[in-house]
């Protein structure tokens, strides 16, 4: 007995020592970490201000519907609206119906063997190639190789493979919170399993795969490297899926190591980051939602 | 009906495995163009050789890949704390309202293009650097001299770019220690500073280290954000004020007009970077799933 009421001391002072165990080396850890996490916040809100405040009052109707002369040193970016619009949907038609089947067989089929950990590890390498490979690829791949020349075309292809890891993972994990149950229930009533995954399993998690979808988008429209090297830059405004593009990132690009124009270069940079946000809220509205949704 | 659901399961397969098909055709591709220049020149000539001048035939890589490392560590010396510290506010200290805030600011950081990263450091860094920084450093060493596009520059925007990676994965880590630890922990005395820094940070160290390696993964990967702000010359770096080419931005730049020869030879560059970047995604890999093993899962 008296043992253990030493052991309780020993543990727990008598006097309440609480407040001076805080020493100068824990003020200094939560002021290093408050610290940080101000600072982070702090940057964000420089770059985005900084950008926005130099360049928001050069967007203008004229701006947005006028196409560039001069090589973007005058005029608008009307074209490269365009260009980037076109790129994205065509990365996206083509890397949608993969991604999300790919995460199907993944969540749905696959048993956990040696060969799909080998196809699942090739994903994740796929995820963490830089997007200047994947430049270098499509470059020898796309456009030469298999003669689509600077297009949308192999532009599309390559960030099509680009976006296919972000859409996998994401649609995997919705598929994963769709309730075990649900699956039951279609089986018992006769249905097969490709049946209950059409008509039960995705139409349940469809906003998560939308989030997957936008977060994709996202990524597509904010890639330069890859985009440069497989769409080209020209400034036209692209008819066709075998016309050459420039998106706005690469615009951008152009522009700020040129130092053509520095409202120019402003205004692309505004829009670019406007479009980022709004992608962003999208995705945090639809994913909102769905955590509503699967509360209730 | 049997054979349409088999059907369906192949026809999942063949979109399960063209992400990796991908890797491979990449792999492939990237090495055919390239492989004839290391062979010619010579492995270790292209690696250690320290003069990359296309224009003369002299294909050695050694300045960019010393530009390439020493931008990535300059950003990890600057990333690590900053991204440690917000995974700790977001797991441990913060207040639900303040983590919302914290947590929306990183996935907005990861979700800027690196271009416009790139831009900011152009005009804003760059400039401020050759204005502020220079001068103090003249005050210690009086030859100092820099045009702005530097190293600096270079690792503290790819500090902030891989600051999402770092946070994220290591909050998940953070979180994911079992609360007992915390627990047995705060119950021997040791107050919640204690707890963090020598219970749960050690526990969740797997998942905080592969965090970094992932994020070194992507400084060095990173392209359009170095070529704008590092100044691209292509020398063994002195000074943390000196400009360096990276591995990424020669290829990005030189792409465009390279003649055939030069062009191979940017493939091989191609070649070590990807090398570089798949053993980095696989110590990663490591790491989250061998070493201790307690945190994930």
């Amino acid at each position: 007995m008296t043992n253990a009421t030493e052991t309780f001391e020993l543990i727990v002072p008598k006097e309440k020592k609480f407040s001076k165990m805080i020493n100068w080396k824990t003020y200094f850890f939560y002021f290093f970490i408050y610290l940080m996490a101000t600072v982070t916040i702090l940057v964000l809100i420089a770059i985005i201000g900084y950008i926005l405040i130099n360049g928001v009052l050069h967007i203008d109707w004229e701006f947005l519907t006028s196409e560039p002369s001069k090589m973007g040193k005058e005029g608008g970016i009307y074209s490269i609206i365009i260009g980037t619009l076109y790129l994205t949907l065509v990365s996206v038609v083509i890397a949608a119906p993969i991604g999300i089947l790919a995460a199907v067989y993944f969540t749905e089929y696959a048993k956990e063997s040696r060969w799909i950990k080998m196809i699942r590890f090739g994903t994740e390498i796929l995820a963490g190639i830089p997007s200047i490979i994947f430049g270098l690829f499509g470059f020898t791949f796309f456009v030469i190789f298999l003669g689509f020349r600077w297009s949308i075309l192999s532009g599309g292809l390559t960030l099509a493979m680009m976006i296919l890891p972000t859409l996998i993972r994401a649609t995997e994990e919705s598929l994963k919170t769709v309730p075990r149950s649900y699956r039951e229930g279609s089986l018992s009533l006769g249905a097969t399993k490709w049946q209950t995954i059409i008509k039960v399993v995705l139409p349940s998690c469809l906003s998560g795969i939308l989030t997957g979808l936008i977060l994709g988008i996202g990524r597509a429209v904010g890639e330069t490297a890859a985009v440069m090297l497989t769409a080209g830059s020209s400034l036209g405004v692209p008819h066709a899926l075998t016309d050459p593009a420039r998106t706005m990132s690469v615009h951008l690009y152009i522009l700020a190591s040129e130092g053509l124009s520095r409202e120019k270069t402003f205004a692309t940079a505004s829009l670019l980051i406007i479009l980022v946000l709004i992608i962003n809220m999208i995705a945090n509205m639809v994913t909102q939602r769905y955590i509503k949704k699967a509360k209730a | 009906m049997k054979a349409f659901e088999k059907a369906i399961e192949k026809l999942l397969l063949i979109c399960a495995i063209t992400a990796t098909l991908s890797v491979v055709i990449i792999t492939l591709f990237i090495f055919k163009e390239g492989v004839s220049v290391l062979k010619d020149y010579g492995i270790v000539n292209f690696i250690f050789g320290s003069k990359w001048s296309p224009t003369n035939g002299q294909y050695g890589i050694l300045p960019l890949i010393a530009g390439s490392l020493s931008v990535t560590l300059g950003a990890l010396v600057i990333g690590i704390p900053t991204g440690l510290a917000c995974a700790i506010f977001l797991s441990e200290v913060a207040h639900k309202r303040s983590a919302k805030v914290l947590k929306s600011a990183v996935e907005l950081l990861a979700g800027i293009p690196s271009v416009v990263y790139g831009f900011f450091g152009l005009a804003v860094l760059v400039p401020g650097i050759r204005q502020y920084i220079l001068p103090m450093v003249q005050l210690i060493n009086k030859d100092a001299t820099t045009s702005g596009f530097s190293i600096l520059a270079g690792a503290i925007i790819l500090a902030i770019m891989i600051l999402p990676t770092i946070v994220s994965i290591s909050e998940n880590a953070i979180s994911s220690v079992p609360i007992e630890y915390k627990e047995a922990s705060l119950a021997l005395g040791a107050n919640h500073q204690e707890t963090i820094t020598r219970v749960i940070v050690p526990a969740a160290k797997s998942g905080i280290i592969s965090s970094i390696i992932l994020g070194m993964g992507r400084a060095i990967g990173e392209t359009m954000a170095v070529i704008l702000i590092t100044g691209n010359m292509p020398k063994v770096p002195g000074s943390a004020l000196d400009s360096v080419a990276t591995l990424t931005g020669t290829i990005a730049m030189e792409m465009g007009y390279a003649t055939p020869e030069h062009q191979k030879a940017l493939f091989a560059v191609g070649i070590v970077l990807f090398i570089m970047i798949v053993l980095l995604n696989i110590a990663a890999n490591f790491t989250l799933h061998k070493l201790g093993g307690q945190t994930n899962d």
